[in-house]
């Protein structure tokens, strides 16, 4: 097949080296990196380091939260380097140091499933740099020609002379070579680290207890708080009695912050404090917020989905209406998505300690410098001054990219309390379920007409939905479109000759964030579910009805392909069981997935397995990358079965676990995964593996039962999980 | 009151109804057992109390006093344990934050069954994992089913060689 892009980005990055003890040190400039580029500031950012003992030092920008890229980023590094993996290890890059240096290892933040693709062209030439110079160095002291030294495995070898040696006996005189000017990077074919499923170097600390995250920073002196914030959101406090609270064993103050937002207790303990909390009695000014509900947010969602106009996508072409008009058959379908928590399984918190020169912060974050910067902000003093340790982080899944209220809340208590005090401020699972950024609530109507031969012939899609970029960020939308919460149909994989498509903005006073998957994890349920019902009413099968549509884009057709040759979806499921399939395109990948499963009179479904298929363009990991296939899945069935944040009176009515269910092991379907890449690109992998998967299990309710559903989540349509 | 934690014995002043999750975790400062749902829900504050596991996020510490109180931190020296070698090898964890509770239920239905059916784990494992990592936890358990009573003999043979 025809690949797209096979030459691979070569962006060129100014190498800088330096000597430290008995070895080098090679960082490279990332354009774009800081402000001060185009003035060739001397930032110096350390990507790898050789020492004499022959070890590797690879340094790690981003956050590991699960996804595994603090093992699959620096194999990008060690495979150009033609290190031996054994000899390299793994140290996160220091967040000050980052601050103080113009920001020069360039974007620290673990969002959009963009670690390895927004990353790699820069580590793999940091890897290839070192190499050179140790190649130079080596061809110096051996007084022989650079080209006929080869390295392998950690290994600098001559092989006329039989001369060889390990990196580090080299390292100190790599340090005075010329950095090279350029380097060519591996051919795929000749890569021995990238592709390979080495063990992810933080497992072994998470199976005996000594995985350290955000909550569990301890220091001597340590006091904890406990909040509350109003249960309508944006809601102060107006007044409260601590008077029996006050009384407790263990409580130290209690008083609000940033202007009446939280109230906070502070005690000799996190639960002292806790039980403290539920014994003040807080007025809350919920600020007229308490009038909106469920109903009336449905209402206002329909009323966009019904208005005249909204902002067009970027690739409407033709004419919609009058191919629709044309058409043999016409359908239309209206899909809702509901708002959806984060929940990951570590609890929102942040330790903060002030001293008089220097300001100390643990938290598990998706995006170290915003949250070392929103406590800079908080406390009016400069970034440089503030150091934020770096931690494993007990999930993210976006609650932890850039939302920063919580980091803050710990750095105004702590500078409440006495100076030099530790504090560590802890939520409890109902304040993370109640105060989360939730994926946005989103309507859509989709209406397309078929001809005579069973093809799309013209296309409209309205999508109503919250902007996250709008609404947390302050982002202004370029004439009202946005396009994350368009995601999945601002690219149609299928050929629509007239297709008309918009958006509507709804914004509602339930905060927004960016949510695993995000756009891409529910328009999926509108598009591939509609594809699916076009397909019915075409008579056809969905499989090659999709394929059908698709002969101008391969790489869509190629997944597709795979998966169903997987699943073997030409030959019948066993008697009872029905399939479902769907394709999607999120984050620069691109995945597929069948559901196989029978529903009960009872309406019990049950899933006998899951294919599920990635095209990420290049695999570094394959064993990771089978992980987050198999992650999503539960994910993307948790959503679909039970998936729902609902408001009365202004708040949230879901608060923990019993009443916003997540999938659990006895509910984990049979799962295989297929690893297809073509190679030619790199995309994405936390995030993709969701989006297939909820519509090709509601395409399979639909072959079994005759059910279509298009509302979320289906315990509401009265199904179960066996 | 005295509470025998991991083959320690420590003396603490605490209300006898604060959860034994919270003297775990901020009196004695053992970390590796985790708070996230306060609830029962969840099963990440799961210990050993006299070999039964335990969500200790909602067991008054008084209930717990007087009785073999193990964390993930006292299950083996080194990682040792063969369900945590199982758990290495399945690569099971992504985040972590869940797998010392499930690793605590984990070595509780294997000492109870060492060769459970898939219907016992099952029944056996209902911790919470956000990140999905059920389908390698089974693998795992399948994989060590039937080499912890050896384990657990190494270890007999170990403290007596020691006390001898």
């Amino acid at each position: 097949m025809n690949k797209p892009n096979t030459n691979l980005s070569r962006r060129k990055f100014l190498i800088s080296s330096t000597a430290i003890s008995g070895g080098f040190a090679l960082g490279l400039q990332i354009p774009g990196a800081n402000a001060q580029q185009e003035s060739q500031s001397n930032a110096i950012n350390i990507w790898v380091e050789i020492h004499e003992d022959d070890s590797v030092i690879i340094k790690y920008a981003r956050t590991e939260m699960g996804q595994g890229s603090l093992t699959s980023a620096p194999q990008l590094v060690a495979d150009d380097l033609d290190a031996d993996w054994n000899q390299v290890s793994i140290e996160y890059v220091d967040v000050n140091e980052h601050i103080r240096n113009d920001r020069a290892w360039g974007d620290m933040v673990t969002v959009g499933s963009q670690t390895i693709r927004r990353s790699q062209d820069y580590l793999r030439q940091a890897g290839a740099s070192a190499r050179a110079m140790l190649v130079a160095a080596a061809a110096q002291a051996w007084d022989v020609p650079a080209e006929e030294i080869t390295v392998a495995n950690g290994d600098i070898s001559h092989e006329a002379s039989g001369r060889h040696s390990g990196f580090g006996a080299f390292a100190a005189l790599a340090a005075t070579m010329p950095v090279p000017e350029t380097v060519s990077l591996k051919d795929p074919a000749d890569w021995h680290i990238i592709g390979q499923p080495f063990p992810r170097v933080d497992i072994p600390a998470s199976v005996d207890g000594s995985q350290i995250y955000g909550v569990d920073a301890e220091l001597p002196g340590m006091v904890y708080a406990a909040v509350a914030q109003c249960p309508v959101f944006g809601g102060t406090v107006r007044s409260f009695d601590a008077s029996t609270a006050r009384e407790r064993r263990g409580i130290m103050d209690i008083f609000t912050i940033d202007d009446g937002l939280a109230l906070v207790v502070v005690a000799d303990n996190w639960w002292r404090a806790k039980q403290a909390l539920d014994q003040v009695n807080i007025d809350w000014d919920t600020k007229g917020n308490e009038t909106v509900s469920n109903e009336t947010i449905l209402e206002f969602f329909r009323e966009n989905l019904d208005a005249a106009d909204g902002a067009p996508m970027p690739n409407n072409a033709g004419d919609a209406d009058v191919a629709i008009a044309d058409a043999d058959q016409v359908l239309t379908a209206d899909y809702y998505t509901p708002y959806l928590s984060h929940s990951p399984m570590e609890p929102m918190g942040a330790t903060v300690h002030i001293q008089e020169d220097r300001v100390d912060v643990w938290t598990s974050t998706q995006a170290p410098v915003a949250s070392l910067t929103s406590v800079a902000t908080a406390l009016g003093i400069p970034a440089e001054d503030v150091y934020l340790h770096r931690v494993q982080a007990g999930g993210g899944f976006g609650r932890r990219g850039g939302s920063t209220d919580y980091t803050r809340q710990a750095a105004l208590v702590a500078q409440t309390l006495p100076t030099g005090t530790p504090v560590k401020l802890l939520w409890t699972r109902e304040e993370d379920m109640q105060h989360d950024f939730y994926r946005p609530l989103a309507m859509y109507r989709i209406k397309a007409g078929l001809d005579a031969d069973g093809k799309i012939q013209g296309w409209r899609a309205r999508v109503a939905s919250g902007s996250i970029l709008n609404q947390m960020r302050g982002v202004p939308l370029n004439n009202g479109f946005d396009g994350i919460s368009c995601e999945g149909f601002t690219r149609l994989p299928y050929q629509i000759e007239d297709q008309f498509q918009d958006f509507r903005q709804c914004a509602t006073h339930v905060p927004l964030g960016f949510w695993r998957t995000v756009g891409w994890s529910q328009t999926p349920f509108a598009r591939e579910q509609f594809i699916d019902e076009l397909a019915v009413a075409a008579g056809e099968d969905p499989y090659h009805f999709r394929l059908k549509h698709m002969a101008e884009d391969e790489l869509s057709r190629h997944i597709l392909e795979q998966v169903a040759n997987a699943v073997g979806w030409d030959e019948a499921p066993a008697e009872g069981r029905f399939r479902g399939i769907a394709t999607t395109e999120p984050y620069g990948s691109f995945t597929a997935a069948v559901v196989e499963l029978s529903v009960n009179d009872a309406g019990v479904i049950n899933i006998h397995r899951v294919i599920q298929g990635i095209n990420p363009g290049y695999v570094v990991n394959p064993d990771n990358v089978r992980a987050q296939l198999e992650g999503a899945t539960v994910w993307a069935i948790s959503a679909a079965m039970w998936g729902e944040i609902t408001i009365e009176e202004g708040r949230v009515q879901e608060s923990n676990f019993h009443n916003y269910r997540l999938m659990r092991l006895a509910e984990m379907p049979v799962m295989e995964t297929v690893l297809a890449p073509t190679g030619g690109f790199w995309g994405g992998v936390g995030e993709p593996g969701q989006a297939p998967i909820l519509p090709a299990l509601c395409n399979a309710i639909y072959a079994a039962t005759g059910t279509r559903v298009r509302s979320l989540p289906l315990q509401q349509h009265g199904f179960t999980l066996a | 009151m005295e509470l025998h934690v991991n083959n320690a014995t420590y003396e603490v002043d605490v209300e006898p109804e604060m959860p034994l999750l919270w003297v775990i975790r901020d009196i004695l400062n053992l970390k590796g057992t985790k708070f996230a749902c306060g609830i029962a829900q969840c099963g990440a504050c799961t210990v050993h109390i006299d070999g039964e596991p335990v969500r200790s996020c909602s067991y008054p510490v008084s209930a717990a006093e007087g009785k073999l109180i193990t964390t993930i931190e006292g299950l083996s020296e080194n990682a040792s344990h063969p369900v945590q070698q199982a758990w290495v090898k399945h690569q099971v964890p992504q985040c972590g934050y869940c797998q010392s509770g499930q690793i605590m239920a984990a070595v509780s239905l294997l000492n109870k069954k060492p060769q459970p059916t898939d219907a016992d784990i099952n029944a056996a494992m209902t911790n919470i994992c956000r990140c999905g990592t059920y389908k390698r936890m089974r693998e795992a358990i399948h994989d060590v089913a039937g080499s912890t009573a050896e384990f657990y003999q190494a270890q007999v043979v170990t403290e007596r060689g020691e006390q001898s």
